[in-house]
């Protein structure tokens, strides 16, 4: 088991001809993810060629439209590689036909845009996660982003990160134990997944036995997880918070990770998730220290 | 970004939001001159992008054009909130009869636009939320709707502006919605949002935020708000190289991949200078996936520019990137700086590829390149290294 994505996923790429585009549809098929075509409107009609995991070629068609390549290939995901000035629109297209889940890699997207593209997914039956952020993985089963598959396999760890490197990191320092599904959610100020979304979908997952939520500066999506956590989640979560060292003011690298006057800081985000009582890890390694005691206690 | 009072100005102006431009000057004589100019009684402002510059000293009344320049004078150099005025802003002095408070913003918690009015303005809004709640609005606007006259009007009864004003008050929170979605701001305030004699209605102060994200993608024209001479000269040198870096105060040059495991590098250093006469990270540096010998070479350039850094810690997670790429880059970079690079480097790498860039670094053999194993071992070697 797993969230949001599984060994039957079907992934269109849009943006399947550009350069991002192309070296992650490779990258991902060579997880053994199941894609089945990208869209380009100026290259309907024609196909793209990579390796499988086995390295044998896949040939991809290319469709002028998600619509378009969700009725020929029964697609339910799409992972969006489109450059941030037509991301809101490639959305949109994505929400309109219905896709079920997108998965927006593209770092830069303006945060109207973003706003925009948030309200006009209300009702609809679209889940949204990113932009700016890696993608999902549920190891062994498929890969809709561009985390790397190589870093571990299947487990009963469930993450959730606003970071795609910390995410890296801590798979990598879990690798003995495994993650049932490794999503990161996205650095902007506003993303369509949010940390609670996450862990209301691993809270239902059997397969998932330890939550590790991994936090940044900027917002209040960690006081607000935890608030959920104290009323919805009855499964153990570690938490991680980076930024306690950054200045009032400055932007650090996403555009979200700001601390606002007194608002938005590490310390109260990781004082609220402690409240909760969700062990906060002062380091990645001790984070992982502490999900670790949790697995071999279980 | 953050605007100057003077560019938010300039940015209403644009969109017809009633305010008044004034003159902006860099010396006490240019203010005598724009004082004379303007004729009257004058109000001498600092130009800084901080909150309270009238408690501050930083905002004045002139009754002569002499008085601007003995204000000028003084406010000029002056440092407000750690920012040093290098400009103020000369405008005629029009005294409110009343003042309000508007603003236009990001609302990331509920995903949606806010507005906020009252009719209690001139004061920080964070002041008037507690001593008077009540006379605070918010009035919520859906990204996907906006802000059209019927939902002005419905902002500005639930403000209560007073009838005498109204109608200028609906036309001017249509217009000042136009500057938050045309120019793509996070923040747009009029604070105060003035009544002045004859009941006209003007934006007597401003402050505007824009999305760094957007200026980028389509509003080539903000350019124009940069103030090169503002910004730290490191932190101007990291831009043109097209490097993500932020100026920190401390001794530990930091260069990693990714916002989120260089934040957390900052951290791990943090925690580590405890053990170390309480060294602390000296920067923050993001160079991607790009961790070519370019990138790195430039990355190092920076850090190695601030006096400051004692010692540097290159933190790689090799995820997409491997981490033989990221080692040539380091070897290709300390090749290309030469004498240039003096400092200690303490490298981690880990994740795809790790043997390999660790026995490039071995092989490479140079005499500043310690290598270690973990984040926090290495963030402890690096504090160790900055502590002299």
């Amino acid at each position: 088991m797993s969230i949001y994505l599984n060994k039957d996923s079907k992934i269109i790429v849009q943006g399947i001809t550009g350069g991002m585009g192309a070296k992650h549809t490779a990258l991902m098929l060579e997880s053994g993810a199941t894609i089945v075509g990208g869209v380009n409107a100026r290259k309907a009609g024609t196909t793209v060629t990579h390796k499988d995991a086995n390295g044998a070629d896949v040939e991809l068609p290319v469709f002028g439209t998600v619509a378009e390549a969700m009725k020929e290939t029964g697609a339910d995901v799409s992972v969006l590689f489109v450059p941030p000035a037509f991301t809101k629109d490639a959305c949109i297209e994505a929400i309109d036909a219905e896709m079920p889940l997108i998965v927006v890699i593209t770092e830069g997207v303006p945060v109207q845009d973003t706003a925009e593209v948030w309200s006009y997914l209300q009702g609809k039956s679209t889940r949204m996660i990113g932009p700016n952020c890696p993608g999902i993985i549920t190891p062994g089963e498929s890969l809709a982003g561009i985390t790397p598959h190589t870093i571990t396999g299947s487990g009963p760890v469930g993450l959730v990160s606003k970071s795609g490197t910390l995410t890296y990191q801590m798979m990598f320092e879990l690798k003995d134990y495994g993650f049932s599904t490794a999503i990161g959610i996205g650095g902007d100020p506003i993303v369509g997944t949010t940390h609670i979304d996450a862990l209301q979908a691993f809270e239902e997952d059997p397969d998932t036995k330890v939550i590790v939520m991994i936090g940044e500066i900027g917002g209040d999506a960690e006081e607000r997880a935890a608030a959920y956590i104290k009323e919805n989640i009855t499964k153990p979560v570690v938490g991680y918070v980076a930024g306690f060292t950054a200045p009032e003011g400055k932007t650090m690298g996403h555009a979200g990770a700001i601390v606002s006057g007194s608002s938005g800081t590490a310390a109260a985000k990781q004082e609220a998730l402690e409240a909760v009582g969700v062990k906060v890890g002062k380091t990645p390694s001790a984070t992982a220290a502490l999900a670790r005691e949790i697995l071999q206690s279980l | 970004m953050d605007l100057m009072e003077y560019q938010a100005k300039e940015l209403f102006a644009k969109h017809g939001v009633t305010t008044t431009l004034g003159v902006v000057v860099e010396t006490a004589e240019e203010a005598r001159a724009a004082a004379e100019q303007l004729g009257g009684v004058t109000v001498v402002k600092a130009q800084v992008k901080a909150g309270g510059r009238g408690k501050a000293g930083g905002v004045k009344l002139a009754k002569t054009a002499d008085e601007a320049f003995e204000h000028a004078s003084n406010i000029l150099g002056m440092e407000i909130k750690g920012l040093t005025v290098n400009r103020v802003l000369i405008t005629p002095a029009t005294p409110p009869e009343e003042e309000y408070y508007f603003s236009f913003l990001l609302d990331r918690s509920n995903r949606q636009y806010l507005c906020i009015a009252s009719v209690e303005g001139g004061v920080e809004i964070e002041e008037v939320a507690k001593t008077n709640p009540d006379a605070v609005k918010k009035v919520a606007i859906d990204p996907g709707a906006g802000v059209d006259a019927a939902k002005a009007r419905e902002i500005a009864t639930e403000a209560a502006f007073p009838e005498p004003v109204f109608e200028q008050a609906v036309t001017m929170i249509e217009q000042l919605f136009k500057v938050f979605v045309e120019e793509d701001a996070t923040l747009v305030e009029v604070n105060p949002l003035a009544r002045l004699e004859g009941d006209k209605l003007e934006a007597l102060d401003g402050k505007v935020s824009l999305d760094d994200n957007a200026s980028e993608v389509r509003h080539p024209d903000h350019e124009q708000f940069v103030i090169r001479e503002e910004a730290d000269p490191l932190e101007a040198k990291a831009k043109d190289l097209g490097l993500n870096y932020v100026k920190l105060d401390g001794q530990v040059g930091i260069i990693g991949n990714g916002a989120g495991l260089v934040m957390s590098t900052l951290d791990v250093v943090a925690y580590a200078g405890e053990d170390h006469g309480g060294v602390k990270p000296a920067n923050f540096l993001d160079i991607g996936g790009g961790a070519n010998a370019e990138v790195m070479a430039n990355g190092l350039d920076v850090i190695l520019n601030d006096e400051q850094v004692k010692s540097v810690f290159v933190n790689v997670f090799g995820g997409i990137t491997a981490c033989d790429e990221v080692a040539k880059g380091i070897v290709g970079a300390l090749e290309l700086l030469g004498d240039a690079a003096s400092k200690p480097l303490v490298v981690r790498l880990d994740g795809n590829n790790v043997d390999l860039g660790r026995q490039i670094l071995a092989e490479a053999n140079h005499p500043l390149v310690t290598l270690v194993d973990t984040m926090d071992g290495a963030a402890d070697k690096a504090a160790e290294l900055a502590n002299v």
